[in-house]
């Protein structure tokens, strides 16, 4: 059965990767203090879109996925067409990308991104009971980030907490490592999303040019942030944590931890807490969303990155809705068998992300 | 796996690898290059030294896991440092492997990604006069690369020039690391005049770009400064691509040395599923990025990837293109690889020997 | 299977250690603190020699910070990619059960015992009153 007849036949699909759209900085208004609102009209604060995802970029919605000013949807009830509807999901995990991590000011930061959150949770969780989401997390200051996750825990349609990859300091840095143990404890697993905060630029080589080497370079992102993670020892300290990377394409994996299994037989010395081969190490912890998968359509090749991997527990459903990665109503690749299509549209979401069953059953 | 690997027999002929190295390190020194350096660019390097862009006086910002970063028995039994006595490494490398040639890369000092351009240009300048001095006059099999002063382009297209037409050079050397991202136009006078002369462009791995070395700050340890090379060099094939590099010079071909290769693959398909979106950004490009990568771009083996299984690696290698991987050994360096025994065993004769000498003939034009 | 005296007792200092030629294979003896240990001079993976590596120490960790320091000079390091093998048993640290080098016993032989033969020394002739280094191979 391909995925498109299973998509289309309605089976189990839990979308790990959606995201709501804030139509602009006014609604959020409802959700800031006093100080903040009018600090907001006042400075003549527009707008806090990030340039990560520019709402006209063909890449930030499909053409039939947006709205009527042409920008990216922005109401459940298109998720609910959508993804219930077109993709056939069961279930949606949402992650907000609107640009409050970009912002510098410590205190507007968390005010922001306190509003984000409480918006996600009034305007979307509560309109659809299909919905879960991500807890975006203010980090500039760990204690703000857990007392964030300590306000929404108990909502237990909240399923994950959300940083992006493009982060200030590199994640597995040990001053985060009390946010950590906090999701350990809860069983939040990490999300690590594509797009920056910019406190950095996106290359290591200094700002690119243009947008698309912008976007590509969020999957070099990706591979810095899982070194950072696996060396500085978080999976040691946090041995139950689980990290997901959302939209960090996929096949550039298995070939990134061939190097670094490569240099760690030989410089593990330095990082003797990383007393197994690194790939054992992600097999255990990190999960991948599927889209973008980065590979081209082409049964047989995806077969042989698929083999790469050596696991099927590692990958989970997403559309990226409404990001445009791929035409139709069939985000899963061509020739994965159906026994993994199986595990990744609903058994590997159900076993990353404990409070989905709870919540369902 | 205790198994005995066998010496080669120099005896049988068909026996011979026909190697072609394409990363080896010798080691110039600051007094080999003091004979074509001013009295005043040598007062300034013994008082300040050559000032890369990071913060030590001397060494470096994450330590090597060795000595010179080398191999242990790499240390000239005579003394100097390893790669600094040809003698020795005629023993060790290039009569014990029988190699047809070696390209020397040259690392320090060299003056490459120094703060101070003049500084670069004229050390650059001496490190090149060396390389003829030192080495190429003296073993044949030798061929430079040309040390350019990369951030100031127009000093390093001089220096292209004035070294084009002579046969102990093969191509034209950068680091991976450069303060802005290889593809912007501040660099394209280095791939005119390269191209111009038939000279590939390599690009070593390391140097200081002065950035921190991940797009989220900067990585703690040398083991992420090793696997962040194969990030940086995706930013900046990535570059090279998108700016539309090798749409302006259509004979330019690029190396990217010690780099590992594993990544290429996933790279191509994510560049050209950005393009087919976002195209419109780029209207200079008339085809798609693995397209340009697939004809200009060429990697070297060290240090050579290790899958979980075998088909893995010949599944990429088979995705790059037989015909764009060299073999190299990064002599004299920790992590050496072995001619006989790096490469993956199921290679066929003919694959094995255009890896081992016929691509790098071929790119290089060596008879 | 013969007796192959490779050394004197005293030769190899401790911590020192001494390459030898055993029927063509290339052995590596090391004297640790008095006990002696032989590998073959190859490495599994690309064949360096491990006598001409580094002797370290292992170490090892209880939690990402802690460095647990022990068994000081009992590992050696390939002089080519740095996989450490431990002395005594030849296996790798990265990969014990499928990475290691072959080790051999090394047997402290009064020459008295030797004398009587057979025994293989190509090198110094064995004397009653010394004690040697003999691998049976």
């Amino acid at each position: 059965m391909s995925g498109l007849d299973q998509v289309a036949s309605g089976g189990n699909i839990i979308d790990c990767d959606v995201h709501p759209g804030v139509p602009s900085l006014n609604a959020l208004m409802p959700y800031l203090d006093a100080h903040w609102r009018d600090s907001i009209v006042e400075r003549g604060i527009d707008s806090i879109e990030t340039a990560s995802y520019p709402l006209k970029s063909p890449l930030t919605a499909r053409p039939d996925w947006r709205g009527g000013e042409k920008q990216a949807v922005t109401s459940p009830e298109h998720v609910a067409r959508d993804v219930f509807g077109a993709l056939g999901a069961d279930m949606a995990i949402l992650n907000p990308l609107y640009g409050v991590q970009l912002i510098l000011n410590e205190d507007m930061a968390l005010a922001l991104t306190r509003a984000l959150n409480d918006w996600t949770r009034e305007q979307w969780l509560d309109r659809d009971a299909r919905l879960r989401a991500s807890i975006v997390l203010p980090m500039h200051n760990v204690e703000h980030a857990i007392d964030e996750v300590e306000r929404f825990a108990g909502d237990r349609r909240f399923v994950q907490a959300m940083v992006l990859v493009g982060s200030e300091t590199l994640l597995g840095r040990r001053h985060f490592w009390p946010l950590y143990e906090r999701l350990e404890k809860l069983g939040l697993p990490l999300g690590i999303h594509a797009g920056s905060s910019y406190r950095n630029p996106v290359t290591s080589l200094g700002w690119p040019s243009y947008f698309m080497e912008d976007y590509a370079a969020q999957a070099q992102g990706f591979q810095s942030q899982l070194t950072s993670l696996i060396t500085e020892g978080v999976f040691a300290h946090c041995p139950a944590l689980k990290v997901v990377l959302l939209e960090s394409g996929v096949t550039w994996l298995p070939p990134f931890m061939w190097r670094l299994a490569k240099f760690w037989r030989g410089l593990r010395f330095e990082v003797p807490w990383v007393d197994r081969p690194p790939f054992e190490i992600v097999r255990d912890h990190v999960r991948l969303t599927i889209q973008p998968f980065d590979a081209p359509d082409d049964a047989r090749t995806i077969e042989r990155l698929m083999d790469q991997f050596n696991s099927d527990d590692m990958l989970l459903f997403s559309s990226d809705y409404p990001h445009w990665q791929f035409d139709g109503s069939t985000a899963m690749p061509r020739g994965v068998s159906t026994a993994v299509t199986q595990k990744i549209k609903i058994d590997n979401p159900l076993a990353t992300y404990p409070r989905l069953a709870e919540a369902s059953s | 796996m205790t198994h005995e690997i066998p010496p080669p027999d120099p005896a049988k002929a068909s026996n011979r690898l026909c190697v072609i190295d394409c990363d080896i390190h010798p080691k110039t020194s600051l007094d080999d290059l003091k004979p074509f350096l001013s009295a005043h660019w040598w007062d300034m390097l013994e008082t300040y030294g050559a000032r890369p862009r990071h913060g030590f006086a001397s060494g470096f910002p994450y330590p090597k896991s060795q000595p010179q970063a080398a191999r242990r028995d790499a240390w000239p039994p005579g003394g100097g440092l390893p790669g600094s006595n040809l003698a020795f490494m005629r023993d060790q490398l290039l009569d014990f492997y029988d190699m047809d040639y070696a390209i020397m890369n040259f690392l320090s000092p060299t003056g490459q990604g120094a703060q101070n351009s003049d500084l670069s240009a004229a050390m650059a300048f001496a490190a090149n006069e060396a390389a003829r001095a030192v080495w190429t006059g003296p073993d044949k099999r030798l061929k430079a690369s040309i040390v350019v002063p990369y951030e100031d382009a127009a000093e390093s297209a001089r220096e292209i020039e004035r070294l084009a037409g002579l046969p102990d050079y093969a191509q034209v050397q950068m680091l991976s690391r450069t303060s802005e991202l290889a593809g912007k136009k501040r660099y394209w006078p280095i791939y005119e005049a390269a191209s111009a002369h038939g000279l590939p462009v390599s690009f070593h791995v390391f140097g200081y770009s002065g950035w921190p070395s991940t797009s989220a700050g900067w990585a703690s340890y040398y083991i992420e400064e090793m696997a962040e090379h194969c990030t940086s060099c995706q930013s900046l094939l990535s570059s090279l691509v998108i700016e539309g590099v090798f749409e302006r010079f259509p004979r330019l071909k690029v190396v990217l040395i010690e780099a590992g290769f594993g990544w290429l693959p996933a790279l191509m398909h994510r560049l050209d599923r950005a393009y087919v979106r976002l195209r419109a950004e780029t209207p200079h490009l008339k085809r798609l990025p693995s397209e340009y990568i697939r004809e200009h771009v060429y990697v070297t083996t060290q240090p050579m990837e290790e899958t979980e299984k075998p088909e893995h690696l010949i599944h990429t290698m088979e995705a790059i293109g037989w015909d764009r991987i060299l073999f190299a050994t990064d002599y004299p360096h920790w992590d050496f690889d072995d001619p006989r025994h790096s490469l993956p065993a199921s290679l066929t004769a003919q694959q094995r020997r255009m890896i081992l000498s016929e691509n790098a003939r071929k790119l290089y034009g060596f008879a | 299977m013969a007796r192959h005296v490779v050394a004197t007792a005293n030769e190899i200092a401790r911590g020192g250690r001494k390459l030898v030629d055993v029927a063509g294979r290339g052995i590596v003896v090391f004297n640790l603190n008095g006990e002696f240990f032989a590998l073959a001079n190859r490495c599994p993976h690309q064949a360096g020699e491990l006598a001409k590596g580094q002797l370290c120490g292992l170490v090892r960790s209880s939690e990402p910070g802690v460095y647990n320091y022990s068994r000081q000079g009992e590992m050696i390091r390939c002089p080519w990619h740095s996989w450490e093998f431990d002395i005594r048993t030849g296996q790798s640290w990265c990969d014990p059960t499928k990475i290691r080098t072959r080790r051999y016993d090394v047997k402290l032989t009064h020459g008295a015992e030797l004398v009587e033969g057979p025994y293989v020394a190509e090198r110094f002739s064995v004397v009653v009153e010394n004690e040697y280094l003999v691998i049976d191979l």
